[in-house]
């Protein structure tokens, strides 16, 4: 089994060319007890498959804790196709998507992987695994449509090739900045027959105790993200902010066990004791604070990295992580909680009213936009929310065009361009307020 | 004191050189870019014409396109904040910059003192850029250069609506075999240049006294169109192609003032 994708280890294959290599920092045990649960993950689904269990794929923001609470292997096909992007692995099942299999090139490419990777768990594709084929084939699906609604075609395609159930909730569109309670009763009903429907598929039985076990579970891991992205207010902040990206398969993947708790605890108190000493993972000095908007741009994550760090840039707030910070303390709550879990999901107002909230807590000089190629939705608001945030907020902003796992759609020289024109105008900021 | 600007291109390589941060001395364009010997054949020039030697020179800073990949530079500064100080130089009045570069294209929001205060860029791809009128003007088999003065002759543009450069050049060869003037077509092609920028400069709200830099201002056509398109004259400068030569000059004159100070 190959080893999880890490920033650092990113990082490290782009300097592979440099003469004299930096010896590598060692790895903090809070990273070494997430790669260890990724690799259970896989292994136990694995196994699972072996004993004649059924195995599952799911949405990101589904309620993982269902899927808990009946004790159910479930693989998460966006986190995987990250992951091969991040590895510059995505080439063979991007060309085997828009070749033979005829899909458009204009799909997501989270969803471009997977098909292709699908079809060949299918023998339906000759592209080779580079993971050997670690993504088990799936007996059915879990989905929801409040991160994006492209998810309810790719998963009709994976249930109609395969033969298999999809198990679905509705979430619809937030138009207010609140989750009505009819609404709630919309997406708790659904939740009530899911549970029935997915028991009488899996022979699995529904026990309230361990629900409410996994519950508080699943609570204490959201707390413990939450934390980790808030103690990023201090200056310098305490790790690199793209350094977060990387745990986010605790929370995607695995938010309802306690090997996530180890590994958040264990995170906080790494982030406390840099606190404690004013040192920080950053590797240089942090001479600019910026927020991310967006998801991250894996097959560049190195480059955007080098390129941010050449410039003292640390990303100390994201959208994107923040995501699966989910809170709720019944099935109600679960149900509002998982209508307003995604940016994709919120109204315009909403949604900039995080980001301005967030803007003034991680006290942003500025804000870096990815236009996702990969996630049109979001780039459909990104052009207002850009206009607003910075009228209101008073800040530079740079966007610059890539894609979360699609390398093609990428440029490095004009990324460059962009953020180097952000510093020199938050340079100027900053000397500005300087001199008063 | 003299400082240089060099500003590497991906078509072109432009160089400036400045005594105190005030008076031009010279200024060179090559028609090569980065990777070529288009830079040493500038430098080459504005040192020739100058009579300056480069151990006279006290700062120098790159932009453009390749400059990282300028072994005389003290420093690599965008293209952005070059060309907002170059065109705030030559037209003090201009708030809004508007460059058509090789690669990409830009509009600029700058300050009264010439601050560059916000960007935007174009996206993904070629339409709107430099590029798209070297593809075209091939095609039209004339030279870039003559393509502003062949448009002014026009009576009635024709419609590219393509954005994607090789489908706009195949809308192009379609209107040639059609009989279509070429003068048409080239008013045609500016029209289309300049929807997209306009339409690019307008997310950074109406413009306040544009004015256009770089190489691409030089072309009359889609100067004409960018005002049509935007409502407003558009200001521009003869030295338009130095600009951004010009303020990484001025800036390395600056950086050698603080220096000083400090």
């Amino acid at each position: 089994m190959s080893e999880p994708i890490t920033a650092q280890t990113n990082a490290a294959s782009a300097d592979q060319a440099a003469p004299a290599p930096k010896p590598k920092r060692p790895k903090p045990k809070s990273m070494l007890l997430l790669n260890e649960q990724t690799q259970a993950l896989f292994e136990n689904a694995r196994l699972a498959k072996e004993r004649g269990e059924k195995v599952g794929w799911s949405a990101s923001i589904f309620p993982q804790e269902i899927a808990e609470t009946l004790g159910l292997n479930i693989l998460y096909p966006e986190n995987h196709s990250a992951g091969i992007a991040a590895r510059h692995q995505a080439d063979p099942f991007l060309q085997d998507c828009e070749g033979p299999l005829g899909y458009s090139n204009d799909l997501c490419a989270y969803a471009k992987v997977n098909l292709s990777y699908a079809s060949a768990l299918n023998n339906e594709s000759t592209v080779e695994f580079p993971d050997g084929g670690k993504m088990v084939k799936p007996d059915f699906l879990l989905l929801t449509n409040n991160i994006c609604n492209q998810l309810t075609k790719w998963y009709e395609n994976l249930s109609r090739q395969m033969n298999i159930p999809i198990f679905f909730i509705d979430t619809c569109y937030n138009p207010s900045d609140y989750v009505t309670e009819t609404r709630v009763r919309y997406v708790r009903a659904q939740i009530d027959q899911l549970i029935k429907d997915l028991c009488a598929f899996t022979g699995k039985k529904w026990d309230d105790k361990r629900f409410q076990k996994v519950m508080k579970i699943s609570q204490r891991n959201s707390f413990l993200w939450e934390r980790a992205n808030s103690l990023m207010d201090h200056k310098p902040a305490p790790i690199g902010g793209f350094e977060l990206f990387n745990y986010m398969s605790a929370m995607v993947c695995n938010r309802g066990k306690t090997s996530s708790t180890a590994v958040l605890e264990q995170l906080n108190a790494e982030i406390e004791e840099h606190i404690k000493n004013g040192t920080s993972t950053f590797p240089v000095d942090e001479q600019y604070r910026i927020s991310w908007d967006g998801i991250a741009c894996w097959p560049y994550l190195s480059h955007n990295l080098r390129t941010l760090k050449k410039y003292g840039i640390n990303m100390v707030a994201s959208s994107y992580g923040k995501a699966w910070a989910i809170e709720y303390d019944d099935l109600d709550g679960m149900a509002r909680a998982y209508c307003f879990a995604s940016t994709n999901g919120d109204n315009a107002s909403t949604m900039i009213g995080r980001r301005m909230e967030a803007l003034k807590k991680f006290d942003c000089e500025g804000t870096i936009y990815h236009v996702n190629r990969s996630c049109k939705v979001m780039d459909c608001q990104m052009m207002e929310v850009q206009r607003q945030i910075s009228e209101q907020a008073g800040i530079p902003f740079a966007s610059f065009d890539g894609d979360q796992a699609d390398y093609r759609n990428y440029s490095e020289a004009q990324f460059e361009t962009r953020i180097q024109g952000l510093v020199e105008v938050m340079a100027q900021n900053k000397e500005a307020k300087e001199n008063g | 004191m003299y400082t240089l600007g060099i500003d590497i291109g991906s078509t072109s390589s432009k160089a400036v050189i400045l005594r105190d941060g005030t008076e031009l001395i010279v200024q060179k364009v090559v028609s090569l870019g980065t990777g070529t010997v288009g830079p040493s054949q500038v430098l080459s020039a504005v040192f020739e014409e100058s009579g300056l030697s480069p151990d006279q020179i006290g700062y120098t800073v790159s932009t453009g396109y390749g400059r990282m990949n300028c072994a005389q530079a003290d420093e690599q500064v965008s293209e952005l904040s070059c060309h907002a100080k170059g065109i705030h130089f030559l037209l003090p009045d201009a708030q809004t910059v508007i460059d058509i570069g090789g690669q990409d294209a830009k509009a600029l929001k700058i300050s009264e003192s010439g601050q560059l205060i916000a960007f935007q860029m174009n996206d993904k791809c070629a339409a709107g850029t430099g590029r798209f009128l070297d593809v075209m003007a091939r095609v039209l088999n004339v030279d870039i250069s003559e393509l502003g003065e062949l448009s002014q002759r026009s009576k009635k543009p024709v419609s590219i609506s393509n954005t994607c450069t090789v489908f706009a050049e195949s809308e192009v060869i379609s209107q040639l075999s059609s009989n279509v003037p070429i003068e048409d077509i080239a008013a045609g092609i500016h029209n289309s240049v300049a929807k997209r920028v306009a339409g690019m400069a307008l997310r950074l709200g109406r413009p306040t006294a544009p004015a256009m830099s770089g190489g691409v201002a030089r072309n009359a056509g889609v100067v004409r169109a960018m005002e049509r398109e935007l409502g407003c004259p558009v200001l521009v400068h003869p030295l338009c192609q130095s600009a951004g030569a010009l303020g990484a000059a001025i800036l390395a004159w600056e950086k050698l003032k603080k220096e000083k100070v400090n």
